[in-house]
C-alpha cells in the first residue's frame, strides 16, 4: 500500500454485522477512477462464489442452532448424581461427553460460518487507522481547566476547611482496611516447620491399621512400612510432617555414618533397632511422599522428580535433585518391646525453607 | 510384485513400507505373546521327589544343585514355596536370561509340576507358603481400608489403579491387572524382585484380603477418563488437546490472518 493510495480516505469503511442492503448509491456500477476517492465497495469480488458461500454459512448456522438445542437437551435430559440408581461414574461421563460434543460442535459451527462469511461475502479491504495525538486540543484543555475551577468552587471545598479535613479523616481507615486484610495470610509458622509431633516414646502404629509394631514383626529383611506417630491418625496437619517408613536389612546390610551436619549430630547407627532403621517419608527436595523402596538395590526413589536416597546410607542422595538426606527418626524399643521414637527428628523434615539455615 | 518393485521409488513407498512393517510387528507380537497365565496352586498331592529332578533340570543352572545359590541367581533356601508358586505362576521363572528383573510371560510348567518344585524348595528350609482359598477370598473383606493401605504402601509404585510405574535406573513396578489374588498374596510376603516385604507382622491377613479385594475391585470400576492411562483421568485426552489441538489452533490462527491474493486497497480493484 502507498500512500497515495490511503489519502482521502476517511471514516469508517464498513461494519461487520450489517445488512447488504447497502446505500443504493454504494451498490452501483464502481465510478470512474477519478471518482473513486470516498467510493466504498460492498460486494465480493466473486460474486458466484459468495452464493456457494452464502449456503455453506447458512448450513453452519443451522448446525449450531441444532447442536446448541441438543445441548440443552442434554442437560435436562441427562441425569448425573448419586440417585439415578445406575452408576454415577457412567452418567457423570455421558454427560459430559454429550454436554462437551454439543456445546463445542455449536461453537465451532458458529465460528465456521462467521470465518466464510467474513472471508467469502465481504470485499476485501485494507484499512489503515492514522494514530492521533493524545493531547487534547488548546481549546479543550482551557475549557475543561475553567469548568474544573468553577466546580470547585460550587462545591465550597476550599472555602470549608473542616468539611475538607473531615472528609479525608472518613476515608483513611477505609483506605488502610485493604492493607489490614493481609494479616489473614499468617500467622507466621514461627518454629512449627523444624518440629514434628514424634518426641520420646512415641509409638509408631501402621498406617491404615493403626497397630504399633514390634520389631519381630519385621522379621524379613527387604521389609518396608509406613508408620505414623500413635494418636495422631486424624490430625492431617500433623501426618503432614510425620510419616515416617520403617525398613528392615539383612544384618551387616546398613552403613548409616555418625553424621554430623554444622556440628549437629543428623543420624547415627544407635538409631536402629535390629536393623530396623526409620525416614521421613517427606522428600527434601519439594516433599513429595516418597516410598518407592527397592530391597534390592536400597534405593528410595521419588516420583515426582526422581530424586534417590539410599537407605543403606542414611538415606544420603545418590540422583536428582534432592539437596540432603531423609532425615532419620531416632528409634528404640519400650517396655512392652514396641518401636518408639527416642526424640523427634534432630533436623526440620521436608523441603528447604527460608530460615532453615 | 513387479508392479511394487516399479513403484518403490514412490513418495509414499517409504511410508508404505514403515506402515506394513509396523502392522506385521503389531500381528507377529499379538500371535506370539498371548496365551492364557493362570496357575491355579495343586497343594495337595505335591511330590517334593518330583520337584528335586524337576529343578535341577530347569533351575539348577542358576540357583545351583542344591537350590544354594550361585553367582548368578540367589539362593532358594527359605525362599518359601510362595516365592516358587509366585515366580513359576506369572512366567518370570525360568527366566529367559539373567538381569535384575524379570516381566510376566506365558508359563512354561503345568500346575502340578510348579507345586511339586515348590514343595522341595519348601522342604528345603521353610519359608512363607502358598495361601490357600480362604487367605485369598475377598468375600467380606474391608475395600475402603484396602484402599487406604493400597494407597500408602503400594500406589507409589504400582499406580493408584494398579497399572504399575516407573522404578531406578529402567526397573519397573508391573502392572496388577493380570494378577491373581494368590499372586498379590505371594508377592506381599515373598517381596519378588525389588519390591518390598509386607509380612503378616505389618499387614495382618485381614488386610492382605482388604488390599487384594481392592486391587481386584478396582478392574473392574468404570473408567472415567475415556482412553485409559493407568486410571489417572482424563490425561490422555488432555494431552491431545494440548498439543495437537494448540498446534491447529495456530494454524488456523495462520490461516485466518494469511493475505489473500484478491486484496484491495482502498477503492481500487484488484
Amino acid at each position: 500500500m502507498t500512500t497515495e493510495d490511503n489519502e482521502g480516505l476517511g471514516g469508517p469503511r464498513r461494519v461487520i454485522g450489517t445488512p447488504s442492503s447497502a446505500p443504493a448509491a454504494l451498490d452501483a456500477k464502481p465510478p470512474a477512477p477519478e471518482q473513486a476517492a470516498d467510493y466504498v465497495p460492498t460486494d465480493p469480488a466473486d460474486m458466484g462464489r459468495a452464493k456457494v458461500a452464502e449456503r455453506l454459512a447458512a448450513a453452519c448456522f443451522l448446525i449450531a442452532f441444532i447442536a446448541g438445542i441438543c445441548f440443552i437437551v442434554a442437560y435436562i435430559g441427562l441425569e448425573v448424581g448419586p440417585n439415578n440408581g445406575g452408576d454415577s461414574v457412567i452418567a457423570a461421563m455421558r454427560s459430559n461427553y454429550a454436554l462437551g460434543s454439543s456445546l463445542g460442535l455449536a461453537l465451532l459451527a458458529l465460528g465456521t460460518g462467521s470465518m466464510i462469511w467474513v472471508r467469502h461475502l465481504t470485499p476485501n479491504i485494507e484499512i489503515e487507522e492514522e494514530r492521533h495525538d493524545l493531547k487534547s486540543a488548546p481549546q479543550d484543555r482551557a475549557g475543561f481547566q475553567k469548568d474544573f475551577a468553577t466546580g470547585t468552587a460550587i462545591t465550597q471545598v476550599t472555602k470549608r476547611p473542616l468539611l475538607r479535613r473531615t472528609l479525608m479523616i472518613a476515608t483513611a481507615p477505609l483506605a488502610l482496611a485493604p492493607l489490614l486484610l493481609l494479616r489473614d495470610l499468617g500467622p507466621l509458622p514461627g518454629t512449627s516447620l523444624r518440629y514434628t509431633v514424634w518426641k520420646k516414646g512415641t509409638r509408631a502404629v501402621t498406617l491404615g491399621g493403626n497397630r504399633p509394631l514390634r520389631s519381630a514383626d519385621m522379621t524379613a529383611p527387604g521389609s518396608m512400612i509406613t508408620v505414623i506417630p500413635e494418636g495422631y491418625q486424624d490430625d492431617p496437619d500433623a501426618l503432614a510432617k510425620a510419616g515416617v517408613i520403617l525398613i528392615k536389612f539383612a544384618p551387616g546390610e546398613l552403613h548409616i555414618p555418625t553424621n554430623y551436619d554444622g556440628g549437629k549430630l543428623v543420624s547415627t547407627m544407635n538409631w536402629t533397632v535390629d536393623n530396623i532403621v526409620a525416614y521421613s517419608k517427606i522428600c527434601t527436595h519439594v516433599g513429595c511422599p516418597v516410598a518407592l523402596y527397592e530391597q534390592t538395590t536400597h534405593h528410595i526413589l521419588c516420583p515426582c522428580h526422581q530424586s534417590t536416597f539410599d537407605a543403606a546410607n542414611g538415606a544420603n542422595v545418590i540422583f536428582g535433585p534432592a539437596a540432603r538426606a531423609l532425615p532419620q527418626l531416632p528409634l528404640t524399643t519400650d517396655a512392652e518391646g514396641y518401636l518408639v521414637a527416642s526424640s523427634d527428628f534432630t533436623q526440620p523434615v521436608g523441603p528447604s525453607f527460608w530460615e532453615r539455615g | 510384485m513387479s508392479s511394487i518393485i516399479a513403484r518403490r521409488r514412490h513418495p509414499a513407498a517409504g511410508y508404505a513400507a514403515i506402515a506394513g512393517g509396523l502392522v506385521l510387528a503389531g500381528a507377529l507380537y499379538g500371535a506370539l505373546a498371548g496365551g492364557p497365565a493362570s496357575a491355579a496352586p495343586g497343594q495337595s498331592s505335591a511330590s517334593p521327589a518330583n520337584g528335586r529332578s524337576l529343578f535341577i533340570q530347569s533351575c539348577a543352572t542358576c540357583h545351583g544343585i542344591n537350590a544354594q545359590g550361585t553367582s548368578q541367581a540367589p539362593s532358594l533356601i527359605g525362599a518359601g514355596a510362595a516365592a516358587v508358586d509366585f515366580q513359576m505362576s506369572t512366567g518370570r521363572m525360568p527366566a529367559k536370561e539373567p538381569g535384575a528383573e524379570n516381566t510376566r510371560k506365558p508359563v512354561t510348567f503345568s500346575p502340578q509340576q510348579i507345586a511339586d518344585i515348590a514343595a522341595w524348595i519348601q522342604s528345603l528350609g521353610g519359608g512363607p507358603t502358598i495361601p490357600d482359598a480362604t487367605q485369598v477370598s475377598t468375600s467380606g473383606a474391608d475395600t475402603a481400608l484396602g484402599e487406604e493401605l493400597f494407597s500408602t504402601n503400594c500406589a507409589q509404585c504400582h499406580n493408584a489403579g494398579g497399572s504399575g510405574g516407573a522404578l531406578t535406573y529402567g526397573k519397573t513396578a508391573p502392572s496388577l491387572v493380570a494378577s491373581t489374588p494368590t499372586q498379590i498374596y505371594e508377592a506381599m510376603m515373598t517381596g519378588p524382585e525389588a519390591m518390598p516385604v509386607f509380612g503378616d507382622g505389618t499387614i495382618t491377613p485381614d488386610e492382605k484380603r482388604a488390599i487384594i479385594a481392592y486391587v481386584t475391585q478396582t478392574r473392574t470400576e468404570a473408567n472415567p477418563g475415556g482412553f485409559s492411562l493407568g486410571r489417572t483421568g482424563t490425561v490422555t485426552e488432555g494431552i491431545v488437546a494440548w498439543l495437537g489441538g494448540l498446534g491447529f489452533l495456530v494454524l488456523i490462527a495462520m490461516w485466518l490472518t494469511a493475505k489473500r491474493k484478491d486484496i484491495r486497497v482502498g477503492g481500487e480493484g484488484s
